[in-house]
């Protein structure tokens, strides 16, 4: 496989820290990623709300970028690029629209019938490296971290064009921190939408779902929620101001993106993977973990001296015992 | 109580238009309403998606083309998903998008206007300027306030570019939206 990457807009952007993250991760698991030369915007939903062979066109030229620079697959770490990349290409296969396309692009709709594959870099690191590959190279396991994984909504829908895990229930992402040593909790909301580009125009709907999603992290006792997509992480962290917290409890709940964990198992310094260009404070959630494991440790110790004051007690018995018969 | 002469409504063109640009059969909705039980933005709606499909087999174009909840579906496909008849329900809802945005009708023009705001910096820069986006789409609406208290929060975290990332190709997706344009007025 020859991989080509396509960072995506807000990568450059208020996602600059998912950019830096997936870029130290990738190198950290020897995965080389080729940026396509000079790539565009894939006009995300804006261009397919207006019309589908500008939104195919606007994608297909990257991927006949990454095709150019003799890349067989793209990957791409935001889900609304990786939507577009994928629906353009699957879309190819109709005549009709790979002439209309042909047609914006002043492209021979030949060249546009073979284009690369395109995949998530989350499918990326679990079927290319694998998570046996990955767990060999945790130098810093989680320990204690409780961690609700939020996919997004369209990361694995629709299945037929994606093609990648449960569209309903995902799960490569839970797999992959576990790996990590996270402990995942049970996260009903895994695709359900945060509301989108919504926040700008409509607040109210990024209020109520991303609302929504984080009560849910909260009271499953999360101490973050991870995250793989750009538009999620802003609403659910620089907009967890704004949210309607159901049941009216607000807590901090960090919001990382989850090559900044991987990246942070894996070693990798915490100023390579932008943890600092977090709006709520990473700490927290560290530090809630670290909690976890002292109230462990505390009640490990008190289980091996409630164990060693019974042994001794049995030993005394026993004692008295020999004593008696002797 | 609303009641409509279903054949006097009925635009057999519009129908056609639908499942010819979606590659939909809107034949085979039978109601379900799975789709609307899974819309997340189903209550911000004016009429929910199931009741939008109901609507479409009727031919009832004003009604559909007319309300605010094309607008308002935020794409995430859980319908498409739960939809017992493989029907890309999502997709249904960008066309209508389609249709309606050719025909001038917009009932939530601060979707709108802030996709053009997007569109707009995509055809300039090659790539998406964010905070220009935001300005244009401010400047469009005299929203002044919008997200003001978000800048204290995000303004220190160093991910706010300056500057535009432009691109070499810049003429050349200026050429796509250019044709896109062409192609639509033809």
């Amino acid at each position: 496989m020859n991989l080509a990457y396509y960072p995506g807009c807000s990568g450059l952007g208020t996602s600059r820290e998912y950019e830096r993250s997936t870029r130290a991760a990738c190198a950290a698991l020897g995965v080389k990623l080729t940026e396509i030369p000079d790539w565009s915007c894939c006009g995300s939903t804006p261009a397919h709300a207006l019309e589908h062979a500008l939104s195919g066109a606007l994608s297909a030229r990257n991927l006949v970028g990454a095709a150019r620079a003799g890349c067989d697959t793209v990957a791409t770490p935001c889900p609304s690029c990786l939507s577009n990349l994928k629906t353009a290409r699957h879309r190819m296969a109709d005549d009709g629209f790979r002439a209309k396309v042909g047609r914006l692009l002043d492209e021979s709709a030949d060249k546009l019938a073979d284009l690369p594959d395109v995949q998530s870099v989350l499918e990326t690191l679990v079927t290319r490296v694998g998570l046996d590959a990955i767990r060999a190279k945790v130098r810093q396991p989680f320990a204690g971290l409780r961690v609700a994984p939020y996919y997004g909504c369209i990361m694995t829908r629709p299945a037929d064009v994606m093609r990648f895990d449960d569209p309903e229930n995902p799960t490569s992402m839970d797999d992959l921190l576990t790996a990590l040593g996270a402990e995942v909790v049970p996260f009903p909301y895994k695709v359900e939408c945060c509301g989108a580009s919504y926040g700008v125009t409509r607040r109210d709907i990024v209020a109520r779902l991303s609302g929504r999603l984080l009560g849910a992290a909260r009271d499953a006792g999360a101490h973050a929620v991870v995250v793989a997509c750009p538009l999620c992480q802003m609403n659910l962290d620089l907009r967890q101001t704004q949210v309607e917290w159901p049941g009216g409890k607000a807590v901090d709940m960090p919001v990382f993106y989850f090559t900044q964990l991987l990246g942070r198992a894996l070693g990798v310094p915490d100023a390579e993977l932008g943890l600092e260009q977090l709006c709520v404070d990473p700490g927290i959630a560290f530090r809630r973990a670290a909690q976890v494991v002292a109230a462990r440790q505390a009640e490990e110790a008190a289980q091996a001296a409630k164990a060693a004051a019974k042994a001794a007690q049995a030993r005394q018995a026993a004692a008295v015992n020999e004593g008696g018969r002797a | 109580m609303d009641v409509t002469n279903l054949e006097s409504v009925r635009d057999d063109d519009f129908i056609h238009a639908v499942m010819e640009e979606s590659g939909q059969d809107l034949t085979h909705c039978y109601q379900c309403g799975n789709c609307t039980a899974g819309c997340p933005c189903g209550f911000v709606y004016d009429i929910q998606v199931s009741q939008i499909m109901r609507n479409l087999q009727a031919g009832r174009k004003d009604k559909v083309l007319n309300s605010r909840s094309i607008w308002l579906c935020l794409s995430c496909s859980s319908c498409t998903t739960r939809c017992p008849n493989n029907i890309d329900v999502a997709r249904v809802m960008d066309v209508l998008r389609h249709i309606a945005r050719r025909e001038g009708r917009v009932a939530e023009k601060g979707v709108t206007t802030f996709w053009d705001a997007f569109l707009a910096s995509v055809r300039k820069h090659g790539r998406v300027y964010e905070l220009g986006v935001v300005a244009n789409y401010v400047a469009r609406t005299g929203r002044v306030w919008t997200d003001i208290d978000l800048l204290p929060r995000i303004a220190p975290k160093g991910k706010l570019s300056p500057m535009p990332h432009g691109i070499q190709g810049r003429d050349e997706i200026a050429r796509i939206f250019q044709r896109y344009e062409e192609e639509r007025t033809r």
